[in-house]
């Protein structure tokens, strides 16, 4: 029987690989990207697990807003992204640092 | 409670995004050219919402049913407190913006509608009371806010700090989220008084890790050590009008926000988040104080204090008595114009080909080239640093007189001793200006727009600040006692 204990454990591995995935990666700010939106997917696993067992529709409700979100993040994060690699030919992580101190 | 009367509830945040989509197909059918005509248009805005939120400063003290669309809403004497602030903030930017991206040739129809959206999404998160509310404002501003750090499309730094503002946002947002997640389980509500009912008992681990999860979040977008990391960055690259609504109107949202989520939501275990926030406020004040030191660039500056500051305000949420929100409230108010104070001096700095100052060596002689520049921003470093005869004085003694209220000796005598320290490098700004040996970089003329602002918030916090005090405490008492339940 799988119960609430299992999703909570999948997603926060999805959670601490997301937030790893921001730190630790030295290549590229698409992986940035991918990381983010694990986290987001890890906290809607969370919500959609809390929501059935609790029998309680906004935890639905509430991922469908998180999805909606996300989608926009992207959108907005590709978008800065591009202006950046306009202005310096780059996307990897260790040259993004014009600014120090 | 009916359908109509949630609307006029929320009629400020109704007009705000009816005239930003309005806006939105002005700017799509005008071009670039009517920037003019949208910024103007938009300051507007802001104050008629500015007139219609302020009759809610008195509302709840004649016992007026505040919470609107089944308690996600709440339009109470705090986020009326705080909105004031935040569209005063806006408007300011907007004025402010305008002749400093026309010099740019940069000037974006979408400039000032992404600052409509920023205080919409600003506004939400200062009235939410329900978790869906707060993610959904918290986020209609930091999207906004990612788009205009990265506005300056010429400056490199502009299109960096974008970048680091939205990867390092994001992360928190998403640490929040999972918070967020973790708390609805373990309480099976997103409702804050329902979060707050639900946790009358105990504490439970889950919902432990849930709290700890949302402080942290909230915490990056307050900019409190330890993750203040990206703000020397955001600050520095972004444009300065930018910075100056980052600094201010982003911050009173976030600190509102933080607020209500301690006190609306967690209010019956303040004992679980009183260590951390003490942590952070100490934590704060000393990496602001001791980061500030070794910079040159007077926007980088401004973001350790700003840094520094918001440790002295988190020291009244750690207090967590209805003084405590209080002088919080009061010491962000003076902070709001301080930094107003500090940024429009700023973007009056130009050299000779109209590009902008930035280095503090080549403020030096300030005072005999540009004496009321110099005066201007000597009263807002002896301000910042909370010397006397100034305002922002004001804004560290209620804080520490609230943390000395509630027997928290230890913290406000530390809290003194690191301001001192603090004061080292505000000191030093004013020493270069004064004292050194005249450079004469900056030669440029300021806009007549900014000048007026820079004279406005001058005055401010100037000694005659303290005429307001009476006035500026009892509306701070009235938005407190609104977080409070009654009794």
């Amino acid at each position: 029987m799988i119960g609430i204990e299992h999703y909570l454990v999948v997603s926060s591995i999805l959670f601490v690989l997301g937030v790893l995935g921001i730190f630790l990666n030295r290549k590229n700010v698409i992986i940035i990207l991918m990381a983010i939106e694990l986290i987001l997917l890890s906290v809607n696993i969370n919500f959609v697990a809390f929501s059935a067992f609790l029998n309680d529709l906004v935890g639905q409700v509430f991922a469908m807003f998180v999805l909606t979100v996300a989608a926009g993040e992207a959108a907005i994060g590709l978008a800065i992204l591009v202006i950046y690699f306009r202005g310096r030919g780059t996307i990897a992580v260790d040259d993004v640092n014009r600014m120090k101190g | 409670m009916d359908f109509a009367r949630s609307l006029a509830l929320t009629a400020p945040e109704i007009l705000l995004s009816v005239s930003g989509l309005v806006l939105l197909m002005v700017a799509a059918w005008g071009g670039d050219k009517a920037s003019r005509l949208i910024s103007i248009a938009a300051v507007a805005v802001l104050t008629a919402c500015a007139f219609l939120t302020a009759p809610t400063l008195w509302g709840q003290a004649m016992g007026a049913e505040v919470s609107a669309f089944g308690g996600q809403h709440r339009a109470d004497a705090f986020a009326a407190f705080a909105k004031l602030l935040i569209y005063a903030s806006a408007g300011v930017t907007l004025i402010i913006a305008q002749p400093f991206f026309d010099k740019a040739r940069a000037m974006r129809a979408e400039f000032p509608l992404l600052v409509l959206f920023a205080s919409l999404g600003m506004g939400m998160m200062v009235s939410a009371g329900d978790l869906l509310a707060l993610y959904i404002g918290l986020e209609l501003n930091s999207l906004a806010s990612y788009v205009l750090a990265s506005s300056l499309r010429t400056d490199e730094r502009s299109a960096e700090s974008g970048l680091k503002y939205f990867v390092l946002g994001s992360l928190a947002s998403g640490i929040l989220l999972f918070g967020m997640s973790l708390t609805y389980g373990f309480t099976g509500t997103t409702s804050f008084a329902g979060i707050n009912a639900a946790l009358s008992g105990g504490l439970p681990t889950g919902a432990t890790f849930g709290l700890i999860f949302m402080l942290a979040g909230l915490a990056f977008k307050i900019s409190a050590a330890p993750f203040h990391m990206w703000t020397p960055d955001v600050y520095e690259g972004a444009p300065t009008p930018v910075t100056t609504f980052f600094a201010t109107a982003s911050k009173v949202s976030a600190l509102g926000l933080l607020m209500r989520v301690a006190f609306e939501a967690f209010g019956n275990q303040t004992q679980a988040w009183q260590q951390v926030v003490i942590f952070m406020a100490l934590l704060s004040i000393v990496i602001g104080a001791l980061g500030a030191i070794g910079q040159n660039n007077i926007k980088r500056l401004m973001a350790y204090s700003s840094i520094n500051n918001v440790g002295f305000i988190l020291i009244g949420l750690a207090t967590a008595t209805r003084a405590g929100a209080s002088a919080m409230l009061v010491y962000i108010a003076i902070y709001v114009a301080m930094s107003v104070a500090g940024f429009v001096a700023v973007l009056l700095l130009r050299d000779e080909n109209g590009q902008q100052v930035e280095a503090i060596s080549d403020l030096a002689g300030l005072s005999k080239t540009r004496p009321w520049i110099a005066l201007a921003m000597a009263s807002v470093m002896f301000s910042l640093a909370g010397i006397p005869p100034l305002f922002g004085f004001w804004g560290k003694f209620v804080v520490f007189q609230a943390a000395v209220q509630a027997d928290m000796i230890a913290l406000a005598a530390i809290g003194i001793a690191a301001s001192v320290i603090g004061a080292f490098y505000y000191l030093k700004v004013v020493k270069v200006m004064y004292f050194d040996e005249a450079v004469d970089v900056v030669k440029g003329q300021g806009e007549m727009s900014h000048t007026v602002l820079l004279v406005l918030s001058s005055l401010a916090i100037s000694p005659l600040g303290y005429l307001g005090t009476k006035c500026l405490g009892t509306l701070a008492d009235y938005a407190a006692a609104a977080l409070f339940p009654v009794g």
